[in-house]
């Protein structure tokens, strides 16, 4: 069990900056997500903390000792790759087996352990099943007696369940978090898609284009986003971005919306030119008595809620409200924002603006 | 892996299929079968027209194979009685069998050359196919295109350079020299065959034995090794058929000690006239060896011709 601190890690592939220099810490016992669109150098990070590629510069401390230049096999990490990468020529107890034998463990200890981790993942009944027939689940589950067996100090997963199909995927999210929360070991998880980081992580760390654009819990993430791609990416439908002009003071809580004024939370920096006034789908509301009118596009209904595009004077927008309201397409309705929720954002760098709402977080990290 | 369901074929076409499949296997074993019968034929037998399908089998040519004989007086004839089996048929001539001939050897250096240049190929060529396949490797391309350049003229070609530094070193008519000389051809072939097996075995696999706790060469010989056997089996093969049969190197640079068996079976012709049968007898010893080797890595083989078409 041991706490991660990520220092200033860069990683070059020749020319390539895949991961500019990035800092962040993961606490002993953490569930932490690392989440970003395919190639943002997610993976890469998590590669440089096991050991599998080696940073081109910066440190990483594990359990306060510093690892960032030593091979995989003296950090006591484990891995699972998003394939599996199950051994094929081996049964399915040689494969958990495996990391015990390179440790010299007594063959009894290893078979003893084998067994208890097998008990623990459910697997007893195809510890001598070759691994080649085995199906996605039970495959992940040889993957993970494979990680947990030697008890590392951490593990690493890398997309794990990437490779099953939707149905099963949402089960072994939840397998895989009720194992974490037993094992209480620091557990890093490589993932693009925002849902299961939301749903699994305590802590999220959001990369794009090769640097953490903020880093988290998934409420902060989801509430207070610090850039704009973090703010789209996370949320479905994501946050909408209205655009306009104009320029903001510190300490105002109000903005100017195409001649409206729409209240914010109280400013704590000022800007000028365009700016992006960021609110939830589910902080928009549908209000006869609003002067803020939009153009109902469609309506998607999803059972509980429907998700209403709008196009108003400052862009297309989402809006989900209770599936009960009656909206058709063509209406022109008013709107209405939930002022506390509402983020708002310089166009030109896609950086948040400090208000009440995310100063703490901001200045945080 | 995906499946597709195809059309089973009809009977008739299946009918069709297997008999040009027979035919062909027929025509292309006529050769060998010729020579397996020549080796059992007597010399007149062997030379007659139209050919015997039809004779008195002999194990002539096999005694004359590896044996050498003088003729000798009817009176040491009757005065010695024949030893064995193989003595009395070469009575029939006025002969007797007064030793060995040199085929063992020759075909003993066959196994020696062949058996060991196969090995050290496939041992190089997997070392550096998989340094090329998982490394950093400074002017890989160029590296990968220079050893394949080494096959684009026939090895012939560079006999006469060949021939002079082997004399210059010492490796002239040496089983060393042969070793290194069909090792050096067969490298290329070896480390690109190889080097797209392993292309093939998911980096994964190598990495989970790094985070298991083994290093990058026990990774290597514990994980990688084992699956490339289907690509070390079936590189093998084609090694070793190169090696097994290569005649004019060995013509060349070989003689009194380290002659194969190819340039040496020619040689028999010229010792007591034209003994076809005893050439026949050696070329089927000849492609025992090479058959049993086949048959042990068939298995192997037929996956290897697919190159990796069978994915895991």
């Amino acid at each position: 069990m041991a706490q991660i601190v990520v220092k200033n890690v860069k990683k070059m592939f020749g020319d390539f900056t895949a991961v500019r220099e990035s800092s962040f810490t993961i606490e002993d016992g953490e569930f932490f997500m690392l989440l970003g669109p395919s190639g943002c150098g997610k993976t890469t990070t998590l590669r440089m903390i096991a050991g599998l590629e080696l940073p081109t510069s910066g440190e990483i401390y594990l359990d306060g000792e510093e690892i960032s230049q030593r091979p995989p096999s003296e950090r006591d990490i484990a891995f699972v790759f998003q394939m599996f990468a199950l051994y094929p020529h081996m049964n399915v107890r040689k494969n958990i087996s495996y990391p015990l034998i390179s440790q010299g463990m007594p063959r009894a200890a290893v078979k003893a352990k084998v067994e208890e981790v097998a008990g623990i993942l459910g697997i007893t009944d195809i510890l001598d099943s070759p691994v080649g027939g085995l199906s996605g689940g039970d495959r992940q589950r040889v993957a993970l007696g494979r990680a947990i067996v030697r008890e590392p100090k951490a593990f690493m997963m890398d997309e794990p369940l990437g490779a099953l199909d939707a149905e099963f995927r949402e089960h072994m999210a939840e397998e895989l978090r009720a194992l974490h929360d037993r094992m209480g070991a620091t557990t890093v998880y490589v993932t693009h898609d925002q849902l299961e980081a939301m749903q699994m992580g305590d802590k999220i760390v959001v990369m794009n284009n090769a640097v953490i654009e903020q880093f988290g819990t998934p409420q902060e993430i989801y509430d207070k986003p610090a850039t704009m791609f973090v703010a789209d990416f996370i949320g479905s439908p994501s946050m909408n971005f209205l655009r306009f002009q104009g320029k903001v003071e510190p300490g105002s809580e109000m903005v100017r919306l195409n001649g409206h004024d729409e209240a914010v939370p109280k400013l704590m920096e000022g800007a000028e030119g365009d700016l992006v006034f960021g609110v939830r789908p589910e902080h928009v509301f549908l209000s006869d008595t609003s002067a803020y009118r939009a153009k109902v596009l469609a309506a998607e209904y999803l059972g509980t809620t429907q998700i209403v595009t709008l196009q108003s004077p400052n862009g297309e927008l989402k809006a989900r409200i209770d599936a009960r309201e009656v909206v058709n397409p063509g209406q022109t309705v008013g709107l209405e924002f939930r002022s506390p929720a509402v983020t708002l954002f310089e166009m030109s760098t896609g950086r948040a603006l400090r208000s009440a709402l995310n100063g703490e977080v901001l200045n945080n990290g | 892996m995906s499946s597709f369901s195809v059309t089973e074929p009809s009977n008739r076409s299946k009918w069709i299929a297997g008999f040009l499949v027979i035919a062909y296997a027929l025509i292309t074993m006529i050769p060998l079968v010729w020579i397996l019968l020549t080796g059992f034929k007597s010399p007149a037998d062997a030379i007659s027209y139209p050919p015997k399908m039809v004779f008195d089998p002999t194990l002539e040519g096999y005694v004359n194979l590896f044996t050498t004989r003088t003729r000798q007086t009817q009176e040491f004839l009757e005065a010695n009685p024949p030893q064995n089996w193989a003595d009395e048929i070469v009575r029939q001539y006025d002969m007797v069998i007064v030793g060995p001939s040199k085929f063992g050897e020759r075909f003993m250096n066959s196994v020696i050359i062949g058996f060991g240049s196969t090995f050290l190929s496939i041992f190089l060529g997997t070392l550096a196919a998989y340094a090329f396949s998982r490394f950093k490797v400074p002017l890989k391309d160029d590296l990968l295109f220079f050893i394949l350049s080494t096959r684009m003229m026939p090895p012939v070609a560079v006999a006469i350079p060949i021939f002079l530094m082997f004399r210059n070193l010492g490796l002239s008519d040496t089983h060393l020299g042969m070793i290194l000389l069909y090792t050096g051809v067969n490298i290329s072939l070896a480390v690109w065959l190889l080097k797209g097996f392993i292309d093939e075995i998911p980096r994964e696999y190598e990495e989970a034995a790094l985070i298991d706790g083994y290093t990058r060469f026990q990774a290597f010989y514990k994980v990688v090794l084992p699956q490339a056997a289907t690509g070390i089996a079936s590189t093998a093969i084609f090694c070793l058929i190169f090696a097994w049969n290569e005649y004019a190197f060995a013509v060349l640079l070989t003689s009194a000690n380290a002659q194969t068996a190819p340039p040496f079976i020619p040689t028999i012709i010229g010792i007591g006239g034209l003994d076809w049968p005893a050439v026949a007898a050696g070329a089927t010893i000849f492609l025992i060896p090479v058959m049993i080797f086949t048959i042990l890595m068939r298995k192997h083989l037929l996956r290897g011709i697919t190159f990796g078409a069978v994915r895991k």
